[in-house]
């Protein structure tokens, strides 16, 4: 409770001066569907430039299935789907140019297994910036070093810790200098003592103004660095709201019955 | 060991020698080249690329080898005419000819299907990594999965040109001089049975080789998992 009252300033101060910013990503009225089941329905959702957004909600409720949509990694039957100005269709300069401004970080990190961790981070900066190896080696190297292992750069992701291997997959999509970052469940899939490495560089990364999209359960994350948090469920957006009402004052029952599980 | 006996028939063994290794490998060679087209066929999202693969595939896996070499090599004899037009009768002539065609279009059906499993049970987050950072579909195929898929598809691959190797005997059928058939001659004239036992010998002396070479190749693609806890 304390630390809800200390955010809520912070929270408002935020609120204020993203609201007059560009929009960064914008989902109008977004439907999905597995086969005959629908997955999402009719999400619409705005972020705005800098702003930082937490998705929570049970397993199966769409969180996960609607960020990936914004870069194109599942596709919407319905709606329309903004990202910087670009609308995402089925054409492929389309969804090259949103991938470019747009970087993800996978719940299972996805590193590539045969290369280095250098080579992980300068693969695309070599092949779709064009970058000479030299250069690309520098730009990873410092993304190495800002999460704080740049000592690993030459072994095997095989070799490193799960936490290590999320730090590494962050600085790996960062080296493609995103505009916005997606997190799918960034450290749902590690070792407790491992989540709060990855944790401090998410933390890092919205202190330095980055418009982030985190899918988690990390609901200590969502009070400290969230504009605002989203809940969904059954594919749809139930509530959404600053942290501080989020966490204090949930509106809906929904919301309640998840808050009052994740509180035992 | 009979000396005269491999005087008189070592040289012509051994050229078979030669002409099962051309016929085993430039086919394996040019069913690696077109393997990665037919896999790629075969996963394609357009059934105008899929089914076509998907048929030849189940067509080359599911009838015997023997039963492809005589298509061909019976087959392009009763047409000759129309082969002749398009001239190519000089290569459907020749009877090394029309087995390093069936055993091409075999092998080639075998390394597809290899392939195809190995790049198919990929965890799709390869892919979607992959995409994520913006990378061609070309750069993913050749910087990210096939480095991965051939692991996989290694042993399998050697597999099957171990089976090639000793189903390229099936050569001597068609009056090819392959090693098989040198030995047969060899029989046919002196009665010895130990001719048998070093085309045996030769035999297992190539698939030992296979498997060594194939130990090394082993080694080069998972020098990532030295030491890994994968």
């Amino acid at each position: 409770m304390v630390e809800v009252d200390r955010a809520s300033p912070r929270a408002q101060a935020r609120q204020a001066n993203t609201s007059d910013r560009a929009v960064a990503v914008e989902l109008y009225g977004v439907s999905k569907f597995y086969g005959p089941t629908q997955v999402l329905h009719d999400v619409s959702l705005k972020v705005r430039v800098g702003e930082r957004l937490v998705i929570a909600g049970p397993s199966g409720s769409g969180k996960s299935t609607m960020i990936r949509c914004i870069n194109h990694l599942e596709t919407h039957e319905a709606g329309k789907i903004v990202v910087d100005g670009v609308e995402l269709t089925d054409q492929r300069e389309r969804v090259d140019q949103v991938r470019r401004e747009v970087g993800m970080v996978f719940q299972h990190f996805n590193l590539f297994p045969h290369l280095t961790i250098l080579q992980n981070c300068t693969l695309a900066l070599i092949k779709v910036r064009k970058m000479s190896r030299k250069d690309a080696d520098g730009v990873a190297m410092e993304l190495l070093e800002r999460v704080r292992i740049p000592e690993q750069a030459n072994k095997y992701p095989g070799q490193l810790s799960g936490g290590q291997q999320q730090r590494v997959a962050i600085a790996r999509s960062l080296a493609m200098k995103p505009r916005i970052m997606l997190f799918d469940e960034p450290t749902s899939a590690l070792d407790p003592e491992m989540v709060k490495e990855v944790l401090d560089v998410m933390v890092s990364l919205a202190n330095s103004g980055m418009t982030m999209l985190c899918v988690t359960h990390e609901m200590g994350f969502a009070r400290q660095v969230a504009d605002r948090v989203v809940f969904m469920d059954k594919g749809r957006i139930v509530e959404e709201a600053d942290p501080e009402t989020f966490f204090g004052n949930p509106q809906h029952e929904r919301t309640k019955a998840f808050l009052r599980q994740l509180l035992h | 060991m009979n000396l005269e006996l491999l005087q008189a028939y070592g040289p012509r063994m051994l050229s078979g020698l030669v002409t099962t290794l051309e016929l085993v490998f430039i086919s394996a060679g040019i069913g690696a080249l077109m393997a990665l087209p037919l896999a790629l066929a075969r996963n394609s999202r357009s059934r105008l690329l899929s089914v076509p693969a998907k048929c030849y595939i189940l067509f080359f896996r599911g009838t015997p080898l023997l039963a492809q070499l005589f298509l061909i090599y019976y087959g392009a004899g009763q047409m000759r005419g129309p082969l002749d037009a398009f001239h190519v009768w000089w290569f459907f002539r020749d009877a090394f000819f029309c087995a390093l065609f069936a055993f091409t279009i075999n092998t080639t059906a075998y390394q597809a299907e290899i392939l195809r499993a190995a790049l198919g049970s990929l965890p799709r987050g390869q892919t979607e990594a992959a995409a994520s950072l913006g990378l061609g579909s070309w750069v993913t195929l050749v910087r990210v999965l096939l480095p991965q898929a051939m692991i996989l598809a290694l042993r399998p691959l050697g597999n099957e040109l171990i089976l090639s190797l000793k189903a390229s005997a099936i050569a001597s059928i068609v009056t090819v001089p392959e090693l098989m058939q040198a030995t047969k001659l060899a029989f046919a004239r002196s009665f010895e049975f130990q001719v048998y036992i070093w085309a045996a010998v030769i035999y297992f002396l190539m698939v030992e080789v296979v498997r060594r070479v194939w130990i090394l190749f082993e080694r080069r693609l998972t020098r990532h998992l030295v030491r890994a806890a994968v």
